[in-house]
């Protein structure tokens, strides 16, 4: 699965990409946050407060309980404050 | 004509307005919105630029999906939307809504909404350039209320719960 970042996730985690295979008890967008969060103080630090952490599945917005199922891309990133 | 760019490059606005109607008799109406940089100074030190980052897969596509989204709502004869990526300065564009129709109201409310759910939805975040220190601008609560204003029943908010 590719994993990117943006804002200060980006900042916080310190890559922009990168390509990891979460177990398969990761099943959701929300399990994903919580799991990566696990892999270190920066990631722990991104996702701090993942209730303001977003994310895209596919290039397309999904919330916390959108499934995984065939993801190829997940991109986690702040609200969003272009315009 | 509906068109959706993300670029670095600036735009010309009042060409992109005049290429909705260019050429057609059936459009008697025709809004733009120009969204720019601005210094801000009452926030404390001037700003000196904003940097816009972007999702480059996804930015264009989900404009796409919102313009989608106000045609399915209002008969619209065309609509451009463009919004810039990179290092910009105060007076500088940013984001550019262009709407054409029959009628005025129509232009007008999807031009307004196509900018209030652009802003919550389009994958894009500021970064302010102010004297040598930078920070995140956080997302604004009154823009997602402007969105919800276009759905009582919140669909439009799903990706911002």
């Amino acid at each position: 699965m590719r994993l990117l970042y943006f804002a200060w996730v980006r900042e916080r985690i310190g890559v922009e990409a990168e390509e990891l295979d979460p177990p398969l008890s990761v099943r959701t967008v929300a399990e994903l946050a919580g799991w990566l969060a696990g892999r270190g103080e920066a990631y722990a630090h991104a996702f701090e407060n993942p209730a303001v952490v977003r994310a895209a599945i596919d290039r397309v917005h999904a919330r916390p309980d959108s499934p995984l199922a065939g993801a190829r891309e997940v991109a986690f990133f702040p609200p969003m404050t272009g315009g | 004509m509906f068109g959706v760019r993300v670029q670095a490059e600036d735009f010309d606005a009042g060409a992109e307005a005049a290429h909705l109607a260019r050429g057609r008799t059936d459009v008697g109406a025709v809004v733009s919105f120009i969204g720019l940089c601005r210094a801000d100074p009452d926030a404390g030190e001037p700003l000196a630029a904003l940097h816009l980052e972007h999702y480059p897969g996804m930015a264009e596509t989900e404009i796409g999906r919102v313009m989608d989204e106000a045609r399915s709502r209002w008969p619209l004869i065309g609509a451009i939307a463009i919004h810039r990526f990179g290092r910009l300065t105060p007076g500088e564009n940013i984001v550019l809504v262009a709407t054409a129709a029959a009628h005025r109201g129509d232009a007008f409310a999807a031009a307004e909404f196509l900018m209030d759910w652009l802003k919550t939805r389009a994958p894009f975040w500021k970064l302010e350039e102010r004297a040598g220190r930078s920070g995140w601008v956080a997302a604004k609560a009154a823009d997602d209320d402007a969105a919800a204003r276009w759905d009582p029943d919140g669909a439009g908010r799903d990706a911002a719960e």
